[in-house]
């Protein structure tokens, strides 16, 4: 086994050292390490098995081998900045930092550098102007949208009246947990239900304060904005109190197995959003278990296929691909620059009818992108933990957020960041 | 033979009293000089600035800063980072209240503002030494985290809680902000390093390091001699605020451009700063270097050895770069305790000898 990879590894570095041959860069800043790699794992497996079954099964996009560049960061902004330092001089075309601290970070520099960000429902929120963030994706949906279909979905629940209900927010103590809170706010005004705000500090493992003060309170319902090991904790400590886990909602980024497993049957029951649909019969993982797993390519231990992360981290990459796709349709070559993947995926359309060629039917929504609207549709589904069998019931279709309130925010702080940073809206 | 002080003379006693009373190391600080501000510059790419250079030269700043504090006045501190915190909030609210003012005075001024704030948390200092003193930053390190994360005031209200460096001119070149080049960014770094390495040399030297010292080797007899601890222990905490706040400043407007202050300006921040300062030298602006350099550069000459030329997957790197990080500083704490400007005073001692030990 050593062997074989030594050599896999041999081979790949001549094949990399071949100067003539043009290839797609894709670097994937991952973090296998730390309190987050639970979440960072699965999601960085998925994101490079994809690549690797496209340079397995098509030889690449449209004809160009793909390489993958992984860096580790830790879901640390320094080593995350030094990631984008190190990788960018590669000819990366997409990042995709899976951490809304690092991408406040390379935001500007990216901008600087023209190099497309995709930032899948994470990042800043704001970014689904266009017109102001040229260079910076966030469909198929955003944090403001995630916290509108919450409300939405607890709308629905209590036949269309929250006031006077208690909310509590459970976030992270980052720019990630504080994102969703203006929204909150404007929505606790409009449905009138109280909101309390309970911060937990990096990394999170410490949260017994805050679910005393839960006990006390007794909020109807708790919404979570958590990553990491505070995912964990916070379902753990949310079954010792007894609160009712059908009113705890986390977000979709703490939404998997490993988050719920570790507190066993005192999980069942525990709510979360998802942007992608599960399925683990999706015919495009036996695909991957044949072409990449069984080669020897497998990304990390091989044993994430069809988890919740790993299935978005694919997703993500999923979406990279068709980006790179339409850039090279729409250019007419196949060895694409940064700025050229940049109208790709200002230009992505994303149908039923190509996910299901592409062997991963419904696993989202359709969407399609534009120079405007950078955002997508904004949907998400609520899925419900089922411990005894353990796995994810999706409960509802695709939720709409409540775009009324969502897009004057997204004008607001876009318009703001416009003017610290004197720029001039349009599109490129 | 090649490095001694035979036929050096000095005739006055301030050519007796130089930093660098032998030939070959004045000749050695020149050249070094003129590496890091002729050459260096025009060979500079992002990538040597942003991962090496410019943390180098921050972290520097930081060390210094608390050496003179731990190593000079022996009040031993957990608060750097909460320190450097206070730098970069000050020159936040400094570059967004007065944005026509130069960059330049606006992190000098933080630097000010992180000093009178070391003064205030340098008092209990007074009564209270070692671990004792060491706990009670550690609560100034803490608190100082918590109110810039509490007061939305400190980060002008925006909605992520992180503040982010608007573009900033120095002579007509950006210091700040996306569009910097690589060497305007490592130019003003290294500009703040030369300025506080020099002042940090010579007020060590000084009346104020000496009873800095006193207060040190044995606060009593200092007492005796009429040394006044107040005024040694606070301008001790004020001046190694000072340089903290520079750093923080400057990590947060030239190096990272946005920063969010629970995990730039964490408990690990002060560790970090800490242990260069430790493996560096206790004492020793040399040392402050030594061991900016020693915890910046090992990590990623480490990733780099392991990712780019021997292909090993990212995450056993990264574990690996902790064990041998935590090997090399205890094998440095155990072999050479005073540090690694211990071992460059014991090669220069050895240099002077050459070729005859006896």
């Amino acid at each position: 086994m050593k062997m074989k990879k030594l050599a896999a590894m041999a081979l790949a570095g001549t094949i990399a050292a071949t100067p003539a041959m043009a290839e797609l860069v894709i670097p994937d800043l991952s973090y296998r390490t730390g309190p987050y790699a639970a979440g960072g794992t699965p999601f960085s497996d998925g994101y490079q098995d994809y690549f690797n079954l496209l340079n397995a099964r098509d030889g690449g996009i449209g004809g160009e081998p793909i390489r993958i560049v992984e860096c580790e960061t830790g879901y640390n902004t320094e080593k995350g900045v030094e990631c984008y330092e190190s990788t960018k001089g590669e000819g990366a075309l997409i990042y995709q930092p899976l951490s809304t601290g690092i991408t406040y970070q390379i935001i500007p520099k990216a901008t600087v550098d023209e190099i497309p960000i995709h930032t899948m429902g994470y990042g800043r929120t704001s970014a689904a102007n266009g017109e102001v963030f040229n260079w910076v994706f966030n469909y198929p949906a955003n944090y403001w949208d995630a916290a509108s279909v919450m409300v939405n979905y607890l709308l629905e629940e209590n036949g269309g009246d929250l006031s006077g209900k208690k909310i509590a927010l459970v976030y992270h103590n980052s720019a990630y947990g504080k994102e969703p809170i203006r929204t909150l706010e404007e929505l606790s005004a409009m449905h009138g239900f109280e909101l309390s705000q309970l911060a937990v500090d990096h990394p999170g493992q410490e949260q017994k304060s805050q679910w005393l003060q839960i006990r006390r309170e007794r909020p109807d319902y708790v919404l979570m904005w958590g990553w990491g090991v505070m995912n964990q904790v916070a379902v753990q400590e949310a079954a010792n109190i007894g609160f009712p886990m059908e009113n705890f909602i986390g977000n979709w980024w703490a939404g998997a197995e490993h988050d719920v497993t570790p507190a066993g049957a005192g999980a069942d029951g525990y709510k979360s959003l998802n942007m992608n649909r599960i399925d683990a019969s999706l015919p495009v993982f036996a695909e991957i278990q044949s072409l990449v797993h069984e080669a020897g390519n497998a990304a990390g231990d091989g044993s994430n296929v069809g988890s919740v992360l790993y299935t978005r981290g694919m997703y993500a990459a999923m979406l990279a691909a068709e980006a790179i796709a339409k850039a090279q349709e729409i250019h007419g070559v196949s060895d694409v620059t940064a700025a050229m993947v940049r109208d790709g995926m200002a230009a992505l359309e994303i149908t039923e009818a190509r996910m299901a060629e592409l062997g991963m039917s419904q696993i989202g929504p359709e969407f399609s992108v534009s120079c405007e609207n950078h955002g997508g549709s904004g949907l998400g589904i609520v899925q419900q933990w089922n411990a005894a069998d353990g796995q994810w019931v999706a409960l509802t279709d695709y939720i709409a957020p409540d775009d009324s309130v969502i897009d004057p925010l997204i004008a607001a702080d876009s318009a703001a960041f416009a003017a610290e940073n004197n720029i001039e809206p349009g599109c490129l | 033979m090649l490095y001694r002080e035979a036929g050096d003379f000095k005739t006055t006693y301030v050519a007796d009293n130089q930093t660098f009373p032998l030939k070959l190391d004045r000749i050695g600080f020149w050249v070094t000089m003129a590496v890091a501000w002729l050459v260096i510059p025009f060979v500079i790419n992002d990538y040597w600035a942003s991962s090496l250079l410019v943390p180098f030269l921050i972290y520097a700043i930081a060390a210094i800063g608390l050496n003179i504090l731990t190593g000079y006045c022996g009040q031993v501190s957990l608060g750097t980072g909460g320190f450097m915190a206070v730098g970069a909030y000050a020159c936040y609210k400094l570059m967004t209240s007065f944005p026509d003012v130069n960059i330049m005075i606006h992190i000098v001024l933080a630097g000010g503002i992180t000093a009178m704030v070391g003064a205030a948390f340098g008092l209990p200092s007074l009564r209270i030494k070692g671990f004792y003193l060491a706990v009670a930053t550690l609560a100034a390190q803490f608190f100082l985290v918590w109110l810039f994360n509490k007061v939305s005031w400190f980060y002008n209200y925006s909605a992520s809680g992180q503040i982010s460096a608007p573009e900033r001119l120095v002579a007509g070149v950006a210091v700040t902000g996306p569009s910097t080049p690589a060497w305007a960014q490592y130019l003003i770094c290294l500009f703040f390093v030369t300025v506080c390495a020099i002042i940090a040399r010579n007020l060590t030297r000084g009346t104020l390091g000496r009873s800095w010292m006193a207060i040190r080797d044995m606060d009593i007899a200092a007492e005796i001699i009429g040394v006044n601890p107040l005024k040694a222990k606070l301008t001790a905490f004020a001046v190694s605020s000072f340089f903290v706040g520079i750093a923080g400043a400057l990590f947060f407007a030239v190096y990272l451009g946005a920063v969010e202050v629970g995990e730039a300006f964490g408990i690990q921040k002060s560790f970090l700063v800490l242990f260069m300062i430790i493996i560096g030298g206790l004492g020793s602006i040399f040392g402050s270097f030594a061991g900016a350099a020693f915890l910046v550069l090992l990590p990623v000459a480490l990733k780099w050895i392991g990712v780019d030329v021997m292909g090993w997957p990212t995450d056993l790197v990264a574990h690996f770069q902790l064990v041998i990080v935590g090997a090399l500083i205890m094998f440095f704490l155990i072999k050479e305790p005073h540090g690694l400007a211990q071992l460059w005073r014991l090669a220069k001692e050895k240099l002077r000898l050459w070729p005859f030990p006896h």
